[in-house]
């Protein structure tokens, strides 16, 4: 900023230096705005340029091409892609994905459906995985390299190893099919009570409890380790601080940045990322709504689920962005 | 009674085994026909249907698309789920595939077999209490054939070229004669529905054995007992549900663990763990879908008969059945019908992996190099396998082929159909001229060898108009010999149909028709106590 003086006149530059932390926020979330444009530019041009056609994979083996050229007329895929596509966006701002080309049902009341659904199960693996693997980090920096931390180290490695699915086969194996104690399959439905639900979904919560902690757990643990080694730490203990104290006043703080971002993804992955999941223990998430579509080529619902798949991305990303922001004080302090 | 007999007994009283499966079993044990058929009445009297309970199935096959309008019904959950709901004009009977009367009460033909004349049931009522007129079968049959339509019934219904209702009965006209059109109006696209669903196709009621009471495509669908039923030997439990489960470990390990009563499509690599499970019985049913390598009749290399004839010896088809699909299958003959059809030609001489005259015939050929075969996980379960036995097997012949591992996306649209030499599939049909008609005839959308004979047209076409049965048998025998020598498919085997169900769901009906019991699983089953 060393050119501050010369560009006082702008009102822009002004407001920057008056609440330098607000103006890289919003700047930052501009940016997101912008992103989510260009990607949703790149969803509709790469369904378009999918190949196979919709008619022709829908009707399959019965097709006439007296049918197929009736569903293709009736869909208007003969007008031009701007202009599909503008009218997409300009529906898909208002909240509106249209109708989808297989089942002639309203996307917008499909997805919110299936997002609900997904949002379920991710809110809940998260609420069980982010303070137990956090709480997990910092139980580990304690005993560093003694018997808990190694296994604490253990256990999470090898369940991040396994392919998530064999995780979801082996619950399913020993608690459902052996022991008969769980709930299995974990298909949710309108009109299932609350309590109902939550048996349904403990299985895949926990196959997704344990694919997700030990990213977040060894992300903490190294955080707060190297923050550790920093001289004020070593004040910390010299002044007496107990060992738990100076980890989680001191410590902990300065190593949030890095904590923020690995638990953002994560909780990105938890949404968009659990297909196989949702497969496995046939729950009726967006994942699973999205690849029956691109199956049949479907594309307005592949289209919205490619949106907000993407907009749930930016948006956790955008906000592990901001929190990092604004717990870092060298940024929020810029010189 | 021998041991053996006794056994047969004991799998009818347990709800297992159908007639004809049982008679077949008895006799080959030397039984005689009358006391054979005496002793499956007496145990299949041993039990009542019970009615009632909660009968649910996790089935593969429904998808988020799914549409419960029966023009668009394709998948294989949607296809069981119409047949739970609705009713066909016509059955087909579950042994001998032959049509039987349901909505409609019987039929004529005229002799040229161009105008048909069928009596529609009376005091049939819909899901809503409206009475079914032959008004709304007249709109139903318009609605799926006419040139507008999207139905997956509209190829079938081609030849028709006027509906119409005389007198309370329907008339079909068609532009040539048919002497299958009761078969056609077995697809179950053809449920009738109130004024032909034109109004609202998705409302999902017809006059079937169970109304629908909930449905999220690609997730789950419910149906209880339609009290007003017209048929009393039917609909047994009281609800039904359905849970799409696309995953087959998902499925049977709802299965062995007591979730679902009932699921589709078990992987016959895992049929021998499976059965190792103490509550779960497999129910197996030959039927007329098959796997194929399909070959251009058109193109070169396959444009010489000679090479064509070669790979057909190349192949080594009882391999394929045991190691493809774990034995449950039969071999096929290079002609797609088998003896789940309506007059099968018999006594055809199988064709068998024979190296030499592969070799024989793949000199005559004279091609020389390699020969390029595309495959895909999704052309059938194991066609990458199958494809690498062929290889194998056809290298011992001499004939080297080359293959190539094509994307599971987008193979109907690129390869299949596009490409010379392919693995593929397909499902059964109701009649012979169906399947021959769509896949066979000279200008079929769906000839997929690229077989043109002139003489196979006019023989279909007779044979279509053709109500002497044993003419029309005979005619059959010589397509059938001619696609098998001439044509460009290599068919090396007929899959069964393998579903397992609990030990609690008996009076399961094998109907060779199609899978799931021609999808009217739900409608035939009872749950013991």
């Amino acid at each position: 900023m060393s050119n501050s003086t010369e560009t006082d006149s702008l009102p822009g530059q002004r407001f920057r230096e008056r609440f330098p932390l607000l103006a890289l926020v919003i700047e930052r979330m501009l940016l997101s705005i912008l992103l989510l444009f260009a990607v949703s530019v790149l969803i509709f041009g790469g369904v378009e340029a999918l190949p196979g056609d919709f008619a022709t994979t829908y009707l399959g083996q019965s097709a006439t091409p007296q049918a197929v050229a009736n569903i293709r007329s009736e869909l208007g895929l003969d007008r031009p892609i701007v202009t599909r596509y503008f009218e997409w966006l300009g529906g898909a701002v208002q909240g509106d994905f249209g109708t989808s080309w297989a089942s002639r049902n309203s996307v917008s009341e499909q997805v919110g459906k299936r997002l609900g659904n997904s949002l379920f199960l991710a809110g809940f693996a998260a609420v069980i995985a982010v303070p137990l693997a956090v709480g997990l980090g910092m139980l580990s920096v304690h005993f560093r390299n003694r018997m808990p931390d190694k296994i604490i180290n253990v256990i999470s490695l090898a369940a991040i190893s396994l392919p998530e699915f064999f995780i979801g086969y082996l619950l399913i194996l020993y608690f459902a099919v052996n022991f008969g104690v769980a709930t299995f399959p974990a298909t949710v439905y309108d009109g299932m009570d609350f309590l109902d639900r939550i048996k349904a979904i403990a299985l895949p919560t926990a196959t997704l409890v344990l694919v997700v902690l030990a990213h977040m757990m060894r992300m903490t643990r190294a955080a707060i380790l190297s923050v550790m080694s920093s001289a004020y730490m070593e004040t910390a203990e010299l002044k007496g601080l107990s060992a738990w104290r100076a980890i989680a006043r001191h410590a902990a703080p300065n190593a949030l940045a890095p904590i923020i971002n690995v638990v953002a993804l994560n909780l990105a992955y938890l949404v968009v990322g659990v297909v196989v999941v949702e497969v496995v223990f046939v729950y009726p998430g967006m994942g699973q709504y999205m690849v029956d579509a691109v199956t049949v080529r479907d594309m307005p619902v592949v289209q919205a689920c490619g949106l907000i798949f993407a907009a749930v991305y930016i948006f956790l990303n955008m906000l592990a962005d901001i929190l990092a922001i604004i717990a870092n004080p060298r940024l929020r302090h810029p010189r | 009674m021998t041991d053996f007999t006794r056994y047969l007994a004991g799998r009818v009283t347990a709800g297992g085994m159908s007639r004809r499966e049982f008679m077949g079993r008895a006799m080959a044990a030397g039984m005689t026909l009358a006391a054979a058929s005496h002793l499956f009445a007496t145990s299949a009297s041993a039990q009542e249907p019970r009615k009632g309970g909660h009968f649910k199935l996790g089935l593969e096959g429904g998808a988020a698309t799914d549409s419960i309008d029966p023009a668009k019904a394709t998948s294989q959950v949607m296809f069981m789920a119409v047949r739970t709901w609705g009713d066909t004009l016509v059955e087909t009977h579950p042994e001998t595939r032959a049509p039987i009367p349901s909505l409609a009460e019987s039929w004529s033909p005229s002799p040229d077999a161009t105008v048909w004349t069928f009596k529609i049931r009376k005091g049939v009522q819909f899901h809503d209490g409206k009475e079914m007129t032959t008004d709304d079968v007249v709109a139903t049959l318009k609605r799926h054939s006419d040139s507008k339509t999207e139905s997956g019934a509209a190829g079938v219904l081609k030849s028709i070229k006027n509906i119409e209702n005389k007198g309370g009965d329907l008339v079909v006209t068609l532009d040539s004669g048919n002497a299958d059109l009761p078969a056609i109006f077995t697809d179950y696209h053809l449920v009738i529905q109130p004024n032909g669903g034109i109004d609202n196709p998705t409302a999902g009621i017809g006059t079937g054995a169970y109304k629908v009471t909930t449905f999220e495509p690609g997730v789950r669908m419910t149906f209880e007992k339609n009290p007003n039923d017209w048929r009393s030997d039917r609909g047994f439990v009281q609800t039904v549900e359905v849970i799409n489960m696309n995953d087959a470990t998902a499925r049977i390990a709802a299965l062995s663990s007591g979730q679902v009563h009932f699921i589709n499509r078990v992987d016959p690599k895992t049929v021998s763990l499976l059965k190792r499970a103490p509550n779960v019985e497999l129910l197996t049913t030959s039927g007329g879908g098959h796997y194929v390598f399909i070959m251009h009749c058109d193109k070169a290399p396959f444009d010489n008969n000679d090479l064509r004839l070669a790979l057909k010896y190349a192949i080594d088809r009882e391999e394929l059945v045991t190691r493809i699909l774990g034995g449950y299958g039969k071999v096929g003959n290079d002609f797609p019908i088998n003896d789940t059809y309506a007059l099968f030609p018999e006594g055809i001489e199988q064709r068998k992996y024979d190296p030499d005259k592969a070799a024989f015939h793949y000199k005559k050929s004279g091609h020389s190099g390699s020969i390029l075969l595309r495959t895909s996980e999704v052309a059938f379960p194991g066609a990458v396998d199958a494809s690498v036995l062929f290889q194998q097997s056809a290298k011992k012949a001499g004939i080297t082929l080359e293959i190539k591992r094509e994307p599971g996306d987008g193979y109907w649209s690129n390869v299949w159909n596009v490409q010379p030499f392919s693995a593929s599939y397909w499902g059964s049909r109701a009649t012979q001229d169906q399947f021959y008609s769509g896949a066979y005839l000279s200008t079929a959308d769906w000839n997929d060898t690229k077989f043109k004979n002139e003489k196979f047209d006019k023989l279909l076409i007779a044979a279509r108009g053709e109500l002497d049965e044993a003419k029309r048998k005979d005619m059959y025998r010589e397509m059938a010999m001619m696609v098998r020598d001439e044509g460009g498919t290599i068919l090396p085997m007929f899959n069964d149909f393998v579903n397992a169900a609990t030990k609690k769901v008996k009076g399961y009906v094998s109907d060779i028709g199609n899978d799931m019991s021609n999808g009217y699983v739900a409608t035939r089953v009872w749950l013991d106590a």
